[in-house]
């Protein structure tokens, strides 16, 4: 496991280049890639057992982002732990490129492809039953939206995964508090969240998606409960790192200029 | 499109008090004027699609006219079977818009390009659909979908279309409109490659060739007699849609045709060969990619000029 300066250092570099592909590129969902940039960073820095050289090692932790559209950070991730080359990024969106707007498998290190909301956990069930009949040891990450969670899918796969005791598989959601068209309060609210989780039979977490500590002691601790499966309602802002992106609903849309890139990476370089 | 759609819909709002709109958490910059001109029929149910047609239809057949607004495959595939079973099982008055037709979000990868869309909403009883040309065909595809008293889906590109009708067009549900007569050769076209097909007849016509232009906005019911007129008139029908080729205009086109035993004429679909694209770029890279660019066109096009006679 990384140290919290290296944790920290790592996450810096996700927000540099996910800044810079989306500057790039003139694309969107810069906002959801920037609130679980930590996430990733703790994640991709020593929780996940995975071999950057080997992505399909057959023992490696399956990890699913479920939220398609936070593609430039898992990107960024990949590559800065050594999936594939960081020059691969400029490709990010580009014609003829493989590294699309949405996450895709046909890059390596990418377990499923996802774009619409609502598909990941239930592929993560069947990773995780696929893994406990066999008698692995593998674990299934899946990372979702709150928004995602207006879906019916991702409840049915909610009650599937305590019913058949999975707790190789843990669920966590990077709770923004924003989603498309507005406060995830005034569009669906979620809340009781934690209750509704805990209430369908999981061993609920929530922390600070923000706080490298509290990350990782929840990721390592895992299953919570023998038995149960795990969930992690990471609280979290929505473009976070730069201010001016930080709880915008407009970030969600907008790509920065070349006046915005600066002044973003700025603040990155100037964040402690 | 997106425009001409929400202007039309303001309009047609302020005219009829049933005309509902319901999105499922998409549409910023679009949905606004609507929302907060009638915010007692505007509903924002989420990123929950089963659920929004389910709910839609509830409205429908308590008197509502719900229009439902989404982009990519979301409304359609997302929420197929109450779609099927709730809203056409019913013939609730629910229109469906997409936004996002064929290669619109290129770049966002396989999840959000729409091209089986049309075969799938055609094969559903009672399901009228529609792809308009252009923005004047937007306009009245609108209108016609609004006073069509069952099942809609309206298909629609991006933002930004340059007009290809230049006087007032006639749009009739059903009808394929001309936009261009032409005695050697039928483009038939749905949706925003109107644009392109007409650019291909313009360039085609200073080689000589003579090409009709029909905008078959609606896909079903397919207006028939129109392709059983061209090919008693012209010596080749060409079909253009950025779609699959499997079970969209081509489709239907090819039904009529293998169906009449009077018509003698060369066919030819061009859309996109069934399997996912292996790259992603932005709509107009991957019309190209697909054979789709007026280029394209024109080299998929010489065989079948080559067997016509002058
Ligand atoms: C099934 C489906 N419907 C709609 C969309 C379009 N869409 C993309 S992101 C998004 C919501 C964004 O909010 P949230 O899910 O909370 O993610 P965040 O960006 O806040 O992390 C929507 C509706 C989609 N990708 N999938």
């Amino acid at each position: 496991m990384r140290s919290f300066k290296q944790l920290s250092s790592l996450a810096k570099k996700i927000r540099t280049h996910v800044l810079k592909m989306t500057h790039r590129a003139k694309s969107a969902h810069v906002g959801t890639s920037l609130s679980m940039a930590d996430l990733l960073a703790v994640l991709y820095g020593g929780i996940l057992r995975v071999r950057p050289k080997e992505p399909d090692w057959p023992e490696r932790d399956r990890f699913i982002l479920s939220k398609g559209h936070g593609c430039a950070g898992l990107y960024a991730a990949l590559a800065e732990v050594g999936f594939f080359p960081l020059s691969w990024l400029e490709e990010f969106y580009q014609n003829g490129s493989i590294l699309a707007g949405h996450i895709t498998h046909y890059v390596p290190g990418v377990e499923a492809s996802t774009g619409s909301l609502g598909h990941g956990l239930s592929i993560a069930c069947g990773m995780a039953l696929a893994g406990r009949r066999e008698g692995k040891s593998y674990r299934v990450f899946t990372l979702m939206s709150d928004g995602e969670c207006d879906e019916g899918s991702v409840w049915e796969a909610a009650l599937f995964v305590p019913h058949h005791k999975l707790d190789n598989l843990i669920a966590i959601v990077d709770y923004n508090k924003i989603q498309s068209l507005g406060t995830v309060k005034d569009v669906l609210d979620l809340d009781p969240f934690a209750a509704k989780w805990k209430a369908f039979g999981w061993a609920v977490r929530e922390i600070d998606g923000h706080d490298y500590k509290a990350i990782e002691d929840a990721l390592k601790n895992i299953p919570f409960e023998s038995g149960k499966p795990s969930c992690v309602i990471a609280h979290t802002v929505k473009g976070k790192g730069v201010h001016f992106m930080e709880n915008s609903l407009l970030w969600h849309y907008r790509s920065p200029n070349a006046e915005e890139l600066e002044c973003a990476l700025k603040e990155l370089e100037e964040a402690l | 499109m997106r425009i001409a759609f929400f202007r039309t819909l303001l309009e047609l709002a302020e005219q009829d008090k049933r005309i509902h709109l319901v999105v499922g958490d998409l549409g910023f910059g679009a949905v606004e004027p609507f929302a907060e001109r009638y915010p007692d029929r505007f509903l924002n149910v989420g990123v929950a699609e089963q659920n929004m047609i389910g709910i839609a239809t509830g409205l429908a057949l308590s008197g509502k006219i719900v229009f439902v607004y989404s982009i990519s495959n979301f409304p359609t595939l997302r929420c197929l079977e109450q779609i099927r079973n709730d809203i056409c099982y019913h013939r609730a008055s629910v229109k469906i818009v997409a936004s996002g037709g064929g290669f619109v979000y290129g770049a966002l990868g396989m999840s959000h390009h729409v091209t089986e869309d049309i075969a799938v909403m055609r094969a559903l009883p009672e399901m009228v659909v529609v792809a308009p040309g252009d923005p004047s065909e937007v306009e009245l595809a609108t209108r016609a979908v609004a006073s069509h008293s069952g099942p809609c889906y309206l298909r629609l590109g991006r933002t930004g279309e340059a007009r290809v009708h230049q006087k007032n067009v006639s749009f009739q549900l059903g009808k394929a409109t001309l936009v261009r007569s032409g005695k050697d050769v039928t483009l038939i076209s749905t949706g925003a490659l109107l644009e392109t097909a007409f650019q291909v007849a313009e360039e085609l016509e200073e080689q000589g060739v003579e090409v009709r232009v029909l905008s078959m906005h609606t896909l079903k019911p397919l207006d028939s007699e129109a392709v059983l007129v061209a090919a008693r008139e012209t010596q080749a029908i060409v079909t253009l849609e950025e779609h699959s080729l499997i079970g969209g205009l081509g489709s239907a086109v090819a039904e009529v045709l293998a169906e009449s035993s009077e018509v003698q004429v060369s066919f030819k679909r061009l859309g996109i060969p069934s399997g996912f694209s292996s790259c992603v770029g932005d709509q107009e890279y991957l019309r190209a990619v697909h054979g789709l660019s007026k280029n394209g066109i024109m080299q998929s096009l010489r065989p079948i000029l080559s067997l016509i006679e002058r």
